[in-house]
């Protein structure tokens, strides 16, 4: 058995839909950042809007943290039935805190350790239970030594509109839960050690939400029309709070046709446009991405995987998407598909996605998932200062024409109203000028012409990272939201013949793909799939077959123990 | 005049000879010539049929797109840039079949666009079968024992959704068409323009004789800005009118509604990001 940090402490919180647990998540992370903690936090819910079950799972640390670990040291339940779903984590190293009310009868023989708190009772005394979330934030911070005066704070500002009541009840709710968690648990007794950092309380504190949202906004996007699906919706939900201040135009249009053939119009017409959806989404889209290829139009493509085939687990994750954005859409176009793995690379691939959209007139896709979207953590030394201003568009003269053959495959892009040209394009083949045509030679050298622009793209290609010794033996090789948690398990694991080569960039696959992963002895694919789709595109594109494959498909993300497992039977 | 429109390159026109659709580009040059728009700051979206071929043939700035989705595209593209003129051209198969979506959202959120719809109750790029605006009992290959759903009433339903501008025009006669197109392009907001059209190849029921006996003008007895009075016009079918059938005023157009241009009315081209601001977001996330 690995040794796993001790400087680190896991907290589930779980609560039925409406008890104000993202609130919850949001109030607790920010508190303990601010008082110099790591954060690392990940939600899962159910796909209603009352009852059910959904939970949080808060991680503070001493170290950069990335993954959640299946190891739960305090487990908070806010409603009957909160313990339900996690029988198989709860352990008797597992403090139950919470009230009475909640703890299942199996867990209360004197097997587990109890802290009973009558949550519930002091949330009614304050004028009911919607003041438990609260509470738990007061305890937790008396409990991990959080000043009182930032406490208090951070509740004054966040209910600031709420009213002078409420605030004030609140504000009693914080100290009550802060009062009783001072005293709850001995730090150095039950509770790891954690040390603090003074760097980490002026951190930024992001989801993937944010950093997709901003890095789409630092690409300058001006233009971006969307139909609500889950879990891509908080994307356009952020860029329409912003929309005001960035001179942004938002349209949740009535289908996810009418989104991206809107994106389309908007490029053509001089906008920066991006869509947001997940998989069922995009299949709508798939003929405006072909579109997209035909009239050479940039397009930005935000594609949030969640379990299918169709409607599948709405609010969950999976990676197995993979295949549907790079083969999408009838005919031969390029395409670029980026997929991040950490909040740096979610903002700095979202603004590269316009960047490369914009150079070389074809669809970005930003690939990502629910729990790459829905995990929080501190950020230091993000350098959010680049903006990605340089626009590709050219003034036209009288003699334009917007497909004019290039040695690159890339035509000065033009847009109405912006010179003396005009601009035609055509979804039908077309010449130089835009008009219809059936010609052969015109459609071959309309067809190489388009493709000549992957060369570009192979050639701007992000080379994959990797973590770990040089000359490794065994490789694990993943995509995407994997990596916080390979990275992390690397390092429980401790062994210098392994290291983990992750790729942000999935399409073009980068040259040395096929040396970096051909070298190893043992090559281990990890992917939130049922079927190796990265593997696959590998095998296609290099020869090379994995040797082993790690994969999950429950709708859960990949947990730390479970990813140490599972290599260290491999090796 | 209307030659400042006129293709600078020479064309091959894929519509059939005697074809409704060469009346409409006859009326609409000159509409667009009368009005003084010009070539640059003008664009024609179409979809696909033999309509929406017609951008083709006129010299401005074009978007040939997909089946139904000319609406989405000239929607966003007058949001892009509110200085450009936008003009949504195709067939009643792309706009009431394919597109019927979007024609009830586009009504709804109003752009200030101009939608021309070539109607001639037949998809002829496709070979004769029944479009939403068939009449039932019409055959064709496909529905070989007659057309038996009701024809789709495009105008009742624009009115119905408070449209900001409604009218239905002949290709038949190229002047009156003329000058509802010009109505309809200078109109503030939504404007739809049902056209009927003869359809020489696959429709032998809806000729230019049928038409001339089934339509009437509208005369200066209708007041568009009566919409219940527009509403009873476009609902009948023993005669079909012809002319402005409706217009709202008072509404605000998409643009207008938009925070984009609250305070900045530069097109979205202009604009560029500041790093300030992103910085500026930035911070609110450390505290």
């Amino acid at each position: 058995m690995k040794t796993y940090a001790k400087d680190d402490l896991s907290i589930v919180l779980s609560a039925e839909a409406g008890q104000g647990l993202q609130t919850l998540e949001q109030l607790m992370t920010r508190v303990f950042k601010l008082s110099g903690y790591h954060v690392y936090s990940y939600s899962e819910f159910m796909s209603r809007i009352r009852g059910g079950n959904n939970s949080t799972q808060i991680r503070i640390s001493a170290r950069m943290i990335s993954s959640c670990p299946r190891r739960i040291d305090i487990f908070v339940p806010l409603h009957t039935g909160a313990m339900e779903r996690f029988h198989d984590r709860i352990t008797p190293e597992t403090i139950i805190l919470g009230d009475p009310a909640f703890i299942e009868r199996r867990y209360t023989d004197g097997g587990y350790p109890i802290v009973a708190v009558p949550i519930a009772g002091l949330a009614r005394e304050i004028g009911g239970e919607i003041y438990m979330s609260v509470i738990l934030l007061g305890l937790f911070s008396g409990l991990l030594g959080v000043e009182l005066t930032l406490l208090e704070n951070l509740v004054r500002q966040f209910f600031s509109r709420a009213g002078e009541e409420r605030t004030r009840k609140n504000i009693e709710a914080a100290r009550k839960g802060y009062a009783s968690g001072m005293h709850l648990l001995k730090p150095g007794q039950v509770l790891p050690v954690i040390e603090r950092s003074e760097a980490v309380k002026n951190d930024l504190l992001l989801n993937g939400i944010d950093a997709i949202g901003t890095g789409c906004l630092a690409g300058g996007c001006t233009f971006v029309s969307s139909y609500p699906m889950s879990p891509s919706t908080g994307v356009l939900v952020f860029l329409a709070k912003n929309a005001s201040e960035f001179g942004l135009v938002v349209e949740q249009a009535e289908d996810e046709i009418s989104a991206a053939n809107m994106a389309l119009g908007s490029w053509y017409a001089g906008g920066r446009a991006m869509v947001t959806t997940s998989g069922g989404g995009f299949a709508l889209m798939v003929e405006a991405l072909s579109l997209a290829g035909c009239i050479e139009s940039p397009l930005v493509v935000h594609v949030a995987q969640r379990p299918g085939p169709a409607t599948g687990l709405p609010t969950r994750t999976e990676q197995a998407d993979l295949e549907h954005v790079l083969y999408s859409g009838h005919g031969e176009f390029p395409r670029l598909v980026l997929a991040p793995g950490s909040i740096e690379e979610g903002f700095t691939l979202s603004r590269h996605a316009f960047h490369m959209a914009d150079k070389y007139q074809v669809p970005v896709i930003i690939l990502t998932d629910q729990h790459y979207l829905e995990s929080t953590c501190t950020v230091g030394g993000l350098d959010v200062s680049a903006t990605s201003s340089e626009s590709f568009i050219v003034e036209t003269d009288a003699a334009y024409r917007r497909y004019l053959f290039t040695e690159s495959g890339v035509s000065p892009r033009g847009i109405p109203g912006f010179g003396r040209g005009l601009v035609c394009v055509d979804s039908d083949e077309h010449d130089e000028a835009g008009f219809i045509t059936e010609d052969s030679r015109t459609r071959t050298a309309m067809v190489e012409k388009r493709l000549q622009k992957l060369r570009g793209l192979e050639k701007e290609c992000i080379e994959p990272t990797l973590t770990g010794g040089e000359d490794y033996r065994h490789l694990v090789v993943g995509w995407g939201s994997t990596a916080g948690v390979v990275r992390e398990a690397l390092s429980v694991l401790g062994r210098n013949d392994l290291s983990f080569l992750h790729f942000s960039q999935v399409y073009p696959l980068h040259p040395n793909a096929a040396s970096l992963i051909g070298r190893a002895q043992k090559k281990i694919v990890i992917e939130n799939n049922a079927t190796s789709q990265f593997a696959r595109l590998v095998r296609m594109h290099t020869g090379i077959a994995f040797d082993a494959a790690i994969l999950k498909f429950d709708g859960w993300p990949f947990l730390l123990e479970e990813v140490v497992e599972r290599l260290e039977a491999l090796l | 005049m209307a030659e400042r429109f006129d293709p600078d390159h020479p064309i091959d026109i894929a519509w059939c000879p005697g074809c409704g659709n060469y009346h409409i580009l006859a009326a609409l040059k000159s509409a667009l010539a009368e009005l003084g728009k010009d070539p640059e700051s003008l664009v024609i979206v179409s979809g696909i049929g033999q309509a929406a071929k017609t951008p083709q043939y006129v010299r401005t700035n074009f978007f040939n797109g997909l089946h139904g989705r000319s609406l989405p595209v000239a929607t966003a593209i007058k949001a892009t840039n509110p200085g450009l003129t936008v003009i949504a051209e195709s067939g009643d198969g792309c706009m009431y079949g394919e597109g019927g979506n979007h024609l009830l959202h586009a009504v709804r959120r109003n752009p200030d666009i101009t939608v021309l719809v070539h109607n001639n109750m037949v998809y002829g790029l496709t070979k004769g079968q029944a479009s939403p605006t068939s009449m039932r009992g019409f055959t064709t290959p496909v529905q070989v024992s007659g057309v038996c759903v009701e024809p789709m009433n495009p105008l009742a339903m624009a009115i119905g959704l408070s449209a900001s501008f409604v009218a239905r025009a002949f290709a038949g006669d190229i002047e009156q068409t003329r000058e509802i197109m010009k109505q309809a392009i200078t109109h503030k907001g939504f404007a739809l323009v049902d056209i009927f059209q003869p359809c020489v190849s696959f429709n032998r029921v809806n000729t230019y004789q049928w038409y001339k006996e089934h339509c009437f003008y509208l005369d200066g007895s209708h007041d568009p800005a009566d919409r219940d009075a527009a509403f009873r016009v476009a609902s009948r079918t023993d005669s079909y009118a012809l002319g402005v059938l409706s217009i709202v005023s008072g509404i605000p157009t998409f643009e207008e509604c938009l925070d984009a241009y609250r305070g900045d009315t530069r097109p979205l081209h202009e604009r560029r990001v500041s790093s300030g601001k992103i910085e500026k977001l930035m911070d609110d996330k450390r505290g």
